[in-house]
């Protein structure tokens, strides 16, 4: 794994700002991006194997109670990015009024990384073809 | 911020000084360390870190890359958890974060600062072991022992959280630890056993 600068981010508007001094750089992988830390699951994996080089990680962790809640209202249900796929399979209200979205996150991964990974970053998730894992494939 | 400071020096790409809180402000930047830049062209960073780990705070310097599982086996000389895949794939490193079961090979250890971590060393009281130590081994639940402490930490994890009702629960919820030796068999009778000897509040967390 590469140094990094490892940074916390203070509040929402911060993060965005920090990342975005660089635009589009959290999807390229040798340009120094400032890339965003949540569960980390795929991110620091793909770091070890030297896919991912960030140049700074930016700890969005900090701001889960605002950007992790999981709201159900009369417009429907409302998942926070920073919510964590354990805490959304687990709710009584996800289970009893949308048990297929308990479901499928009940049934993925293990019990550690559901715990550790947030929606957020499933739908960001990076591919997982073992080719993009191989940089001698790069 | 003199740290910022001195790497903004070191590096072309002026990103710093945004408004974004950081740990590695203020902090000393090891010399020795720092001469050796990667390709990068970052210098690796040490860090002082402090961690929560079964009640005791600690802090030492480490590399800002430094795993939870490094820092608990290299820098704080507990090596119950175990490095297997350092994939995420195999849970021998499972311990306790705020209690809840998590990978410490997927976890920087600068980020769980403030934290409460739990490991393997921590479920015994003194010479009393925890019920499920003592199931594991009345059970014969390992053969070759690797597995075992991330066995025992996520078994410890899915009795707290209300996921070992019944064999087939067990045996899902177990899914992120891989054993090499196939106990599980004997590793599913011994969460069956264990699990109602168990204290809901060991340490004032979930185990």
């Amino acid at each position: 794994m590469r140094p990094f600068i490892y940074r916390q981010s203070a509040g929402a508007a911060a993060a965005v700002q920090a990342a975005t001094a660089m635009p589009g750089a959290s999807d390229r992988r040798n340009d120094g991006a400032s890339v965003y830390l949540a569960g980390g699951t795929t991110l620091l994996d793909l770091m070890k194997l030297d896919v991912m080089r960030p140049q700074t990680l930016i700890d969005i962790n900090p701001l889960e109670a605002a950007h992790g809640k999981i709201e159900i209202g009369p417009k429907g249900l409302r998942l926070g990015a920073l919510a964590r796929m354990a805490d959304v399979a687990s709710d009584a209200r996800i289970v009893r009024d949308y048990p297929v979205i308990a479901e499928s996150l009940a049934l993925a991964a293990s019990g550690q990384l559901r715990n550790m990974a947030t929606l957020g970053g499933n739908v960001l998730q990076r591919t997982r073809c073992s080719y993009f894992r191989d940089t001698s494939y790069a | 911020m003199d740290y910022l400071q001195d790497l903004a020096h070191l590096s072309r790409r002026g990103m710093f000084g945004l408004g974004v809180g950081t740990i590695a402000a203020g902090t000393m930047l090891d010399k020795t360390t720092a001469a050796a830049a990667d390709t990068s062209g970052l210098p690796a960073l040490r860090l002082p870190m402090t961690l929560v780990v079964n009640g005791t705070s600690q802090t030492f310097n480490a590399d800002v890359r430094t795993t939870l599982l490094d820092a608990l086996r290299d820098h704080l000389g507990l090596n119950g958890s175990k490095n297997g895949c350092d994939q995420g794939k195999c849970g021998a490193c499972t311990v306790h974060v705020n209690g809840r079961r998590t990978l410490a090979c997927l976890t920087l250890a600068v980020a769980v600062q403030g934290k409460s971590v739990t490991t393997i060393e921590g479920l015994a009281l003194g010479d009393l072991l925890h019920p499920m130590q003592q199931a594991f081994i009345d059970h014969d639940a390992f053969q070759c022992g690797y597995c075992t402490p991330g066995q025992i930490m996520s078994a410890v994890a899915i009795v707290a959280e209300g996921h070992a009702e019944s064999d087939v629960q067990i045996r899902e919820q177990m899914s992120g630890n891989l054993c090499r030796c196939a106990a599980y068999p004997n590793i599913v009778a011994a969460i069956n056993d264990a699990k109602g000897k168990m204290p809901r509040a060991r340490t004032g967390e979930t185990i």
